[in-house]
């Protein structure tokens, strides 16, 4: 019992990282039709981001400009992080997607491939290949629970990945933004002539899913301080699957799935020899993607955002 | 006649283009040397420890006015390229250096998941290549013209294991290891082998994995722990060391953590901080508490570059070392590169009690040194303390 438990805590976290990235893919689809394939290396900007942003502030608490507690700096760079970051969103959908809305759609979708691989090399440029260690901003408290270790991180991570899909889901239900997004989503030819600025709405999508992907590069950061340019390229991809496994287009669906990949990965590796791990995982994606070709909440001939 | 001399002519005319080495005679002969090394990639880390030793090799080369071979000075001339630390890239990056820039020999790659393909090819091409840090036997096996400056994961699995034995008098212990990379996997089973001879079949209570690129590692983790395991052995990289090493202390994992020799890294400690602190590997040589030609070495390095060379930086200086004794061994070059690399391969065999910095070494019939192992323990000042050394 005491290791279900532990994988499940294990799994909680885990999947935080997918849900976070999932919803991503999924605003931009249910506004454009489209997959930003950058995304993954958008969550690695993000990261890189936290990074530089928690230095500075780390750096001016040490010159004495101010005196903040660490956890202060980290919520100082969880919010300043998806700022700068969703301008990072919107300006890959201002370059890489705007001038290709009426481009045949194989070309649009690999723009998104291209810019992934400028920002990876560009950082790599930038940066040099070394890797980055992301500054342990909180001290780790394991907590025993009767042989489940629980350890402060993990209890932020699932609080915080939890609270965000949350705000997104009352932002888009209750505001006029999101309710423009859902009309939007509805019908991206005719909601456009009633004079909602399909410009801006897809820029908005681009920025709210940058964001989500830097609180996740963040918080990644904190659970794995270990930062390198590649980063984002596997875990894009698996985000992606959870995604898609949620219903395209699904706030709720992309939450869940993205939890749901997590639970496969650990539990699959609990029961069966660890280095089958993604392939049966993976192929009981598969195998539910077989009988549900369009993801939990998805519908067939439709992009509908269901919330 | 007249025939004759146009034959010739053009003979020459096609040597000049094929041998790019001897072209212009008349100016100072040049040797290039290859290093394949990763400058970028999963471990760059690696890269630029072999390309700064390789450049301080250069150097004194330099600083002689040249390498004397056979009497004659030869300028000598690096070619450092970039594998990406990808299996295929090394490939392209020794056929290039051989076929394009007909390179005398080449050094590297260093991982062995690099240097196994890159070892086939330079064997094809009958070009003699040093792998300075690669400890997987099939990067020499059945390879006449491939040659390594370390110690072989056969012989470091049952280092670690009687280590492990001796020091804590363990039964049982647990394995985490890159089932999609030649090194880790290979050595994770060279030590579950030999751990097993020592306590018994079975004794090896979690033999887990995961593939390049993992970084969460709870579920494997989790396994371990439950498997009553004593001790967890855990050959990676030090990028992945830093993520296992803390995610064991997470979940509750207080027993002793051993690795290998990929450990020693300049990085490790960086990236793991204190969770590292008071653990044990095997590897190549200790840098805190060096001696004689090492600590100069060591000195001269960390004054240049910054900071104290890894195993990668002492490997590599000792493969160049020993590559520049091969060639002046040949006794003179003839120009004609393929003549002259295997004057070099036959003269890499033959090298005998050669004095490096990470120890002495003989070359068997498989291109391989025999060479004693060293156990470090990562201080609690997160230096890389000489702990106990390991005789074959």
């Amino acid at each position: 019992m005491a290791v279900f438990l532990q994988n499940l805590i294990n799994a909680l976290q885990w999947g935080s990282f997918y849900a976070l990235i999932a919803l991503g893919y999924s605003m931009v689809y249910s506004i454009l039709m489209l997959f930003n394939f950058a995304h993954g290396d958008i969550f690695m900007v993000g990261a890189y981001i936290g990074f530089g942003v928690s230095t500075a502030l780390v750096a001016l608490t040490a010159m004495g400009a101010f005196a903040l507690p660490n956890w202060l700096i980290l919520v100082l760079t969880i919010l300043f992080s998806m700022f700068l970051t969703s301008f990072v969103g919107m300006i890959v959908e201002r370059v890489g997607y705007r001038p290709l809305r009426d481009a045949p759609r194989a070309s649009a979708a690999i723009t998104g491939l291209m810019i992934g691989i400028i920002l990876e090399t560009g950082n790599l440029a930038l940066l040099g290949a070394q890797r980055i260690s992301f500054p342990p901003l909180i001290r780790t408290a394991t907590y025993d629970l009767g042989g489940v270790y629980v350890t402060n991180k993990k209890i932020m991570i699932v609080v915080v990945s939890l609270g965000l899909a949350l705000a997104l889901h009352q932002f888009i239900r209750r505001t006029r933004w999101g309710m423009a997004i859902r009309a939007m989503a509805f019908d991206y030819v005719v909601v456009p002539l009633m004079g909602v600025p399909l410009n801006k709405m897809a820029a908005l999508t681009f920025g709210l899913g940058s964001a989500l992907a830097a609180a996740a590069g963040i918080l990644f950061g904190v659970a794995y301080p270990v930062l390198d340019p590649y980063m984002g390229i596997l875990i894009g991809w698996k985000a992606f699957v959870a995604a898609i496994l949620g219903g395209r287009g699904s706030i709720l669906g992309a939450t869940l799935a993205g939890f749901l990949m997590g639970f496969i990965e650990i539990f699959v590796a609990m029961v069966f020899p660890s280095t089958l791990r993604d392939l049966i995982a993976y192929s009981i994606i598969l195998l539910i993607l077989v009988f549900r070709p369009h993801g939990f909440f998805g519908e067939p001939y439709s992009a509908r955002l269901r919330l | 006649m007249c025939k004759r001399l146009l034959l010739v002519g053009m003979l020459a005319l096609a040597a000049t283009f094929l041998f790019p080495g001897v072209r212009g005679a008349a100016a100072v002969p040049t040797i290039r040397i290859g290093i394949n090394a990763p400058l970028t990639g999963d471990i760059p880390k690696v890269g630029e420890g072999t390309k700064y030793a390789a450049q301080m090799w250069l150097e004194d080369i330099n600083a002689a006015g040249g390498l004397d071979v056979g009497g004659k000075k030869f300028k000598v001339e690096l070619i450092i390229e970039d594998n990406e630390s990808k299996a295929e890239s090394a490939v392209t990056v020794a056929t290039k250096l051989i076929t394009e820039d007909e390179v005398l020999a080449i050094i590297g790659p260093q991982a062995s998941k690099q240097a196994v393909p890159a070892g086939e090819v330079a064997n094809n091409y009958k070009t003699p290549m040093i792998s300075p840090w690669s400890t997987n036997p099939d990067t020499t096996k059945d390879r006449p013209y491939v040659f390594r400056g370390c110690f072989l994961d056969p012989f470091q699995g049952p280092v670690a294991a009687n280590f492990i034995k001796d020091e804590f008098g363990f039964k049982k212990a647990a394995v985490l290891y890159d089932v999609a990379s030649d090194y880790p996997k290979g050595l994770a089973e060279f030590f579950k082998k030999a751990w097993e001879e020592i306590n018994g079949p079975g004794s090896v209570v979690a033999f887990e994995s995961f593939t390049t690129k993992d970084v969460d590692f709870s579920s494997q983790l989790t396994k371990i722990i439950q498997s009553g395991a004593d001790v967890l052995f855990t050959p990676q990289y030090y990028n992945e060391v830093a993520l296992i090493v803390q995610q064991a202390h997470q979940l509750g994992w207080d027993k002793p953590i051993v690795g290998s020799d990929s450990w020693g890294s300049a990085e490790t400690v960086k990236l793991c901080g204190k969770d590292c602190y008071g653990l044990f590997f095997s590897t190549h040589y200790a840098a805190a508490g060096a001696t004689g030609a090492t600590k100069e070495f060591i000195d001269r390095y960390n004054a240049k570059y910054g900071y104290v060379p890894d195993d990668v930086g002492a490997l590599t200086w000792d493969s160049m070392r020993i590559l520049q004794q091969a060639i002046q061994d040949t006794g003179g070059l003839s120009g004609d590169v393929k003549k002259d690399r295997q004057a070099v391969r036959d003269a890499l065999a033959k090298i005998k009690n050669f004095e490096g910095i990470t120890g002495k070494m003989t070359f068997t019939e498989d291109g391989d040194p025999i060479k004693c192992a060293v156990i470090v323990r990562i201080s609690d000042k997160g230096e890389f303390e000489f702990y106990k050394s390991v005789c074959p």
